[in-house]
């Protein structure tokens, strides 16, 4: 793999950039794995990547009905943050955002993850209460947040109108090394990383059956004829009840739309990540300079990838509200999503009855930001059976009545 | 932007008169009931990529829960009914025969 | 130099003269000028910069496909930055600036980018920047920011009103060209209600400037008298400055009108959003001309052919004095008849076919005007304005033939259909070959609710670029449109248009076909965003194959026009690198809007005090009145505490607890849910939905009860009164009257459904008081009228009865530990009841108190509070509710959720009181600490405070908490944690802090 640099550009220059090559290979599979990794996502990437890096398996097959990186993970709002109320949540996320600091390095790809800091604000007396407990929460579970003033918010976030009508901003919840990544990179970075280590990533190629023997998984039919395997992850977000279905075995999850919407470029003008739970709405800026808005999801299932432009008004609206400079700004471009809901809104990192299978999904509208700790904590879940970061999130938790749910700190996600 | 019609009213309504209420025709599991029927009643969803049967209120109507069988991938409403019914009616079935034939959700086709 | 020519102008009225300014300098212009014709009949070509390379940027086209021609208009808080000068109505006193540049347009210290552009191509930033790891936040992506971003901030305090249309149509026409004139004609005919919007102020479209004749009238009079015979027909509704914005499921349409931009501050609103429901929507959108890819494409004077025609003929503008036109088809040859007819010189018609013989080409040959075929421009000269082109053969390598000076050049590679209206909703493409486009499948159309395609491409939208083919087709369109509606069809005979012929296109998506490296970094694909030929071929190259992955590799096709010049001749450069066909390689997905459109449209009226419904309760006046701070609790503003004087609002609610608990207090609890369950079942009905057995209750008593979910959780509690056999008042939460009212209906209309209940939400019916304190009961005897004595009306029972002539029910139910009334009256006199009370309280010294003290005063009573104690993932059982959780019936609510491994795990955290030894304030929320850490690293936890208070009837700080296996560790201390690190310390006790035998509220 050629190594990327500002050298290595500057010497491409000189030859019309006809030097680069391809950043992942394009290879054909091979008749068996150790692992296939169905859905090449951020997630499923990330999987494969930690499982070379921390376990040294690299006979590893990625494979991708569409094309890497075209789901949730490039259709998202790039926010990441860990200030989560749970401790289970608390740490995965953590653990997500402190690789997020490194992840440029590692893969040697800029992935423009930026520590921009990030606002939750409170907007009535119970979400005060609720975000000091988080602040209360987070100080033992190692995430630096803190509970800021009114005026606080006011100076980190110039354009926020703190004095609204209907819900002034008492506070904010803080994460000042909360921000955004630029989210295809960070499927590119995985990919390429990944190819590196001599993995094969399969796009074009989709799942048709799961191949079973005695209670475990043997391979995978697909597109491109049948591949066989010792284990088989699972990491297909929306789709997820469409591969255990294949597999046998049923899931805690319904599919639906979630938007999001950009406004046209403007010279900077907001510097953190601001979300807005009472009124349903976030926002933070990107380096192009579009304003970057999501809102909350639709309430039927839904797998067409749009969404009610209802949500959008009442989220629009909101801005507005919060963000008086927003009127006279332009919405370029809305778009939909399909997220996997789980029972209890959080993600399922779990084995399955089949021994060998495990499966990834269920991050609902939380997923971007958890996808290198999902893909850490996956990945020794995969290759030890066992992992600290996954435990508190296997399917057995819906039996037991054991939840993880973080409803409780924040109705809306984002 | 869905348009449902509820059975009750007859009226056709945007569907900010309506509140989705998830998957239909489940059957309760109380006290006595196996972990594994409870758990499913709760959470196991059929969640498909097409033919779907769902509930509905007319919230912003006349209130009432009604079921609508509909296509996740299409959005297509093949019928509304009553939510007062342990099963889609036959009609509504051979609607949805008629458009995808050989479908399936749960035990009924 | 571009300037205005002496005659001529269809559009243009030179009676009136309007003065505006561009970058503070004062230009003038005609009425029916759009801004971008006046700039250019004051010599203004240059109009912004790049977004990278901040490259000098000409305007292109005429319409909503302009990417370059970007300015930020108005000032103060009416300024708003990325309006297009191409579709901004020109008026007097408009004020533009040009965007993207410092210090000035014409200097640009950005420009130094374009120096270095060798060095910025697709994706450089994924490949560097990463080291230091701190630089990228703070120097690179300071500078890319900077850099970037296009318009100028926008201001607070717009001053503009905003609002929504609802509608309801048979037919919608979007487009109001001759297409979309024609298609509403015949729907029309056929009895349809029918709407036709046309985006600009102008209908007709390209027809009149093409030189069409229709029905043997030039254009322009067909157009005017098809819009008089539209205007005469009582179902069809014509609106300009519509733009369809946007297609959603189940024929929903937005549409966004642009009210009075064009008469910006004048009455009425700015912009109205259209919220339509269609039976058919009919896209007669057009179609967009293509740009052709050779070096120095993006250089000011480079323009769309059709656009150099456009200027011309409709504002009387010539761009240049020499133009070279550049074509692969027949249709660009009328801009050199229409310049040559204008008086202006066409150095050379450069045609990439190998031979131009049709008609077109012909009589512009007959016209003298040169014409080179198997031609191309291999490079255009000029540093920030055209000044020639290198003629070379397309077939070649780019060796130059001969220079043609020239200061403008027209281009054509074609035209693509507007097909974004019909790929919103799931439309899908066809390849057309022969025309090198993709256009509407109408196998494959968006479907509506039952199924049917509801969405109909007509005219140039549809492929049919050709005059004569666009009205046919467009007749088709609308007679088919009323006829699946269920019209009779009616004459649907289309206008017969006269149009010259043309001859195939050749696609050229390269210029010359085999160019070097060095020239295709010098042909713009995205003008806006500098996406250049060579960038698509590196994304292919390093392996972003997919149509996506070049997309936001490149970022072609992202920029504020979406693309709308750039995806087609994109695809081609990129299908051609993968050695695929363009078809395999599809497009990008089209999403709304159209065009961008305000946010402000967006939310319409929902702003400001209108920005969501307000509940206020028959006491609001008086609130608002004396002082209130109020606190939203959904869409109520209660009142948190009435200050006095100079007081804070710790003081004056220490004031309000203290009165209340030495005199009485009166609190406005009208907000609180009031459900009347009623029938033979309700008894019955009551014992699933509360964890009490309910139907065991007498008429004329109260019970309290808890509310869970099937997960067992608790959602709600409240008082229950039965008022008589088959009937029960049941109070919920503030917040959760209409919640618990859904949940009821739910459970009795699709579990229990043969069950004979009804329920009703009575919560706005009622006003409801509650006086509170050791006082309460003689300031009621006062007001006189029914018996209040404690015989009569005992703790937990309730009366009906006459207080002061309002007829009222009084619960003798407590929430203070006080003695206390809740009175209910009709909303109507819940004031003059309030008002009353106060009056004939002075006496006792009454004083109302607010949702604080309330919270502070059920904490020292160890009441719990729904949203404190419980947050969603509590049972009762961890509340120590135990006993009001009926034993001996089988089912309720959560009792099978409630039995799972989880819920009966004796290692649950259960609530219990906490006292500080120094007698502080717990932090809300505080965690008590455990000793080490678990598998995650993160500090083991035993408890958490879930009420913290200070007690003014206690004079210290009291707090209530869930604790692992706590009421069986009274009297121990736990550590609680701050969140800086530091610790304090609490004694377990018991959560009842006062009146723990329940003696005042009893008497």
């Amino acid at each position: 793999m050629k190594r990327y640099s500002a050298f290595a550009i500057a010497r491409e220059a000189a030859r019309n950039h006809i030097g680069w090559g391809r950043a992942w290979a394009k290879r054909p599979p091979k008749k068996r794995y150790d692992v296939i990794i169905v859905g090449a996502g951020g997630h499923g990437l990330a999987t494969a990547y930690y499982l070379g890096r921390n376990f040294g398996i690299t006979n590893v097959a990625i494979l991708e009905k569409g094309w890497l990186g075209g789901g949730n993970t490039g259709r998202n709002t790039t926010i990441i943050r860990s200030n989560y109320l749970q401790d289970p949540s608390a740490a995965i996320y953590e653990k997500a955002r402190s690789l997020y600091e490194t992840m440029s390095q590692d893969l040697n790809y800029n992935v423009m993850f930026s520590p921009r800091g990030l606002m939750m604000l409170a907007q009535t007396e119970h979400e005060v209460r609720g975000y000091e407990r988080t602040a209360h929460a987070n100080a033992l579970q190692g995430v630096e947040t803190e509970f800021i003033s009114a005026r606080r918010v006011k100076e980190l976030c110039p354009i926020i109108n703190i004095d609204g009508p209907r819900y002034p901003v008492l506070g904010a919840l803080w994460q000042a090394r909360g921000g955004t990544a630029r989210h295809d990179a960070v499927a590119w970075g995985y990919a390429r990383a990944c190819s590196d280590m001599g993995m094969d990533i399969l796009q074009q190629c989709e799942v048709t059956g799961v191949r079973q023997a005695d209670g475990k998984v043997t391979g995978v039919d697909t597109t491109l004829g049948e591949i066989g395997c010792d284990k088989l992850g699972i990491v297909v977000a929306g789709h997820s009840g469409v591969l255990a279905g294949m597999a046998g075995f049923r899931l805690p999850i319904e599919s639906v739309a979630l938007q999001a919407l950009v406004s046209e470029p403007i010279k900077p003008c907001m510097d953190v990540v601001v979300m807005a739970n009472t009124v349903h709405g976030y926002m933070s800026q990107s380096d192009k300079g579009e304003m970057v808005i999501g809102g909350s999801a639709d309430g039927y299932n839904n797998y067409t990838q749009r969404g009610s432009f209802h949500h959008l008004e009442h989220t629009v609206s909101a801005l507005i509200e919060t963000f008086p400079i927003m009127s006279r700004l332009k919405m370029l471009r809305q778009w939909g999503g399909i997220v996997d809901m789980t029972g209890d809104r959080s993600p399922i990192l779990s084995a399955t009855p089949l021994g060998n299978c495990f499966i990834n999904c269920g991050w609902g509208t939380g997923g971007f930001k958890a996808i290198p700790g999902s893909g850490w904590g996956f990945a020794e879940l995969m290759a030890k059976g066992q992992s600290p970061l996954c435990d508190a999130f296997g399917l057995n938790r819906f039996t037991e009545g054991r939840f993880v749910d973080e409803s409780v700190a924040a109705g809306v996600a984002h | 932007m869905l348009i449902l019609t509820c059975p009750y009213c007859g009226v056709s309504g945007e569907e900010t008169e309506f509140h989705g209420g998830g998957e239909a025709h489940l059957k309760r599991f109380g006290p006595g009931a196996s972990e594994a029927d409870f758990e499913s009643y709760l959470f196991h969803r059929e969640n498909p990529k097409g033919v779907h049967f769902e509930r509905w209120r007319h919230v912003n109507g006349c209130g009432k829960w009604f079921i609508a069988a509909r296509d996740t991938a299409t959005l297509q409403v093949f019928g509304t009914y009553p939510a007062q019914t342990t099963e889609p009616p036959q009609e509504i079935r051979d609607k949805i025969t008629a458009a995808r034939p050989g479908w399936r959700w749960r035990d009924f086709a | 130099m571009s300037t205005r020519l002496q005659t001529g102008g269809r559009l243009i009225d030179r009676n009136q003269r309007l003065s505006f300014t561009f970058n503070g300098t004062p230009m003038t212009g005609f009425a029916g000028d759009t801004l971008a014709a006046a700039l250019l009949g004051n010599d203004q070509m240059l109009m912004g910069r790049s977004f990278k390379y901040h490259r000098p940027r000409g305007v292109v086209a005429a319409g909503p496909e302009e990417p370059n021609a970007l300015v930020g208009l108005g000032q103060g808080p009416r300024f708003e930055p990325n309006q297009r000068a191409t579709t901004t109505e020109l008026f007097d006193g408009l004020s533009a600036i040009s965007q993207n540049h410092w210090p000035s347009l014409n200097f640009d210290i950005g420009a130094v980018n374009n120096h270095l552009s060798k060095f910025f191509p697709a994706g450089f930033y994924y490949k560097t920047f990463m080291y230091p790891r701190a630089a990228w936040k703070h120097l690179f992506e300071p500078i890319v920011r900077h850099s970037a971003g296009l318009g100028k901030v926008t201001q607070p305090g717009d001053p503009d009103r905003y609002e929504h249309f609802y509608a309801f149509y048979d037919v919608v026409v979007i487009g109001g060209g001759v297409a979309g004139l024609q298609a509403a004609l015949a729907a029309g005919h056929a009895g349809a209600k029918v709407l036709v919007m046309e985006q600009s102020a102008h209908w007709g479209g390209r027809a009149p400037v093409d030189g069409v004749e229709i029905d043997g009238k030039p254009a322009e009079d067909w157009v005017s008298a098809t819009l008089q015979a539209l205007e005469d027909m009582e179902n069809v509704t014509l609106r300009s400055r519509l733009m369809g914005a946007g297609v959603y499921d189940h024929g929903y349409l937005l549409a966004y009108e642009r009210v009075s931009d064009h008469r910006p501050g004048t009455a009425g609103p700015r912009h109205r959003l259209w919220r339509i429901r269609a039976g058919r929507i009919i896209t007669a959108t057009g179609a967009i001309e293509r740009p052709l890819s050779f070096a120095g494409n993006d250089l000011p004077g480079v323009m769309l052919a059709s656009a150099v025609r456009d200027y011309v003929v409709n504002w009387a503008i010539s761009p240049g004095d020499r133009t070279v036109i550049v074509t692969n088809n027949d249709d660009a040859y009328r801009t050199a008849l229409a310049l040559q007819m204008a008086g202006l010189i066409v150095a050379a018609v450069i045609d990439a076919r190998p031979t131009a013989t049709g008609a077109l080409p012909q009589a512009v040959r007959d016209a003298g005007i040169r014409v080179e075929t198997g031609r191309g421009i291999a490079k255009v000269k000029g540093r920030a304005r055209v000044e020639g082109v290198a003629l070379c053969a397309q077939a070649g390598e780019g060796a130059v033939l001969e220079e043609i000076p020239c200061d403008v050049v027209a281009m054509s590679g074609g035209w693509s259909p507007v097909v974004h209206l019909w790929s919103h909703c799931g439309g899908k493409l066809t390849w057309d070959a022969a025309q090198a486009h993709f256009r509407p499948d109408p196998d494959r159309a968006p479907a509506d609710q039952d199924g049917a395609p509801f969405v109909i491409a007509a005219g140039a939208a549809n492929g049919h670029l050709q005059a004569a083919d666009t009205l046919r087709d467009a007749a088709a369109a609308g007679q088919n449109a009323a006829v699946a509606l269920g019209r009779d069809p009616a004459d649907g005979t289309a206008a017969r248009a006269n149009a010259v012929a043309e001859e195939p296109l050749l696609p050229v998506w390269i210029m010359p076909q085999g160019a070097g490296p060095d020239l295709r970094s010098k042909m713009w694909l995205d003008y806006q965003n500098d996406v250049k030929v060579s960038d698509v071929q590196l994304a292919a190259r390093e392996g972003y194959e997919s149509v996506e992955h070049t997309k936001r590799y490149t970022t072609l096709g992202m920029a504020t026009d979406q693309g709308k010049l750039s995806n087609i001749n994109g695809l081609a450069v990129l299908s051609d690198a993968l050695g695929s066909d363009i078809p395999q390689v599809g497009t990008t997905t089209f999403r709304p809007p159209y065009t961008p459109i305000s946010m402000a449209a967006i939310a319409g009226e929902a702003r400001g005090d209108t920005f969501l419904p307000l509940r206020r309760t028959p006491m609001q006046d008086w609130h608002d009145a004396n002082g209130a701070d109020f606190e939203p609790v959904g869409h109520w503003q209660r009142p948190y505490t009435f200050r006095r004087g100079g007081e804070d609002r710790a003081a004056a609610v220490k004031r309000e607890i203290t009165n209340t608990r030495t005199n009485v207090g009166l609190l406005d609890a009208s907000t609180l849910g009031k459900l009347v369950v009623k029938g033979p079942d309700a008894g019955k009905f009551l014992d699933m939905m509360y964890t009490n057995m309910m139907s065991t209750l007498k008429p004329g008593r109260c019970r309290y009860g808890l509310m869970c979910d099937e997960n067992g959780f608790l959602i709600d509690d409240g008082v229950v009164a039965r008022l008589d056999d088959d009937t029960f008042l049941c109070h919920t939460t503030t917040g959760g009257a209409d919640r618990i009212h859904a949940h009821m209906e739910d459970w009795l209309q699709c579990e229990w459904w043969d069950w004979q209940v009804y329920v009703a939400n009575l919560t706005e019916q009622y006003a409801q008081i509650a006086v509170v304190g050791p006082k309460a009961r003689a300031l009621l005897e006062n007001l006189g009228g029914m018996d209040v004595s404690a015989e009569a009306l005992p703790f937990m029972g309730w009366a009906d009865g006459t207080l002061a002539g309002h007829p009222v029910r009084i619960y003798r139910i407590s929430f203070s530990g006080e003695l206390s009334y809740e009175i209910a009256v009709p909303a109507g006199q819940g004031r003059a009841l309030w008002d009353t009370l106060l009056a004939v309280g002075t006496q006792f010294g009454i004083m109302p108190y607010g949702t604080e003290a309330l919270h502070v005063m059920r904490a020292e009573k160890g009441f719990i509070m729904i949203g404190d104690e419980t947050d969603g993932t509590i049972i009762p059982q961890d509340l120590g509710l135990d006993w009001a959780i009926s034993k001996k019936k089988d089912d309720y609510l959560g009792k099978r959720g409630q039995a799972r491994s989880h819920m009966t795990d004796p290692d649950r955290w259960k609530l219990v009181g906490l006292e500080t030894l120094d007698g502080g304030v717990l932090p809300d929320g505080a965690y008590a600490v455990a000793p080490g850490s678990n598998a995650n690293g993160q500090r083991k936890t035993q408890g958490r405070v879930t009420s913290t208070y200070y007690s003014p009837t206690l004079g210290r700080g009291i707090a209530m908490g869930l604790v692992h296996k706590g009421p069986d560790r009274m009297g121990e201390e736990l550590e609680f944690a701050r969140t800086d690190g530091t610790m304090m310390r609490a004694r377990i006790v018991d959560p009842v802090f006062y009146d723990k035998d329940g003696e005042k509220q009893n008497v």
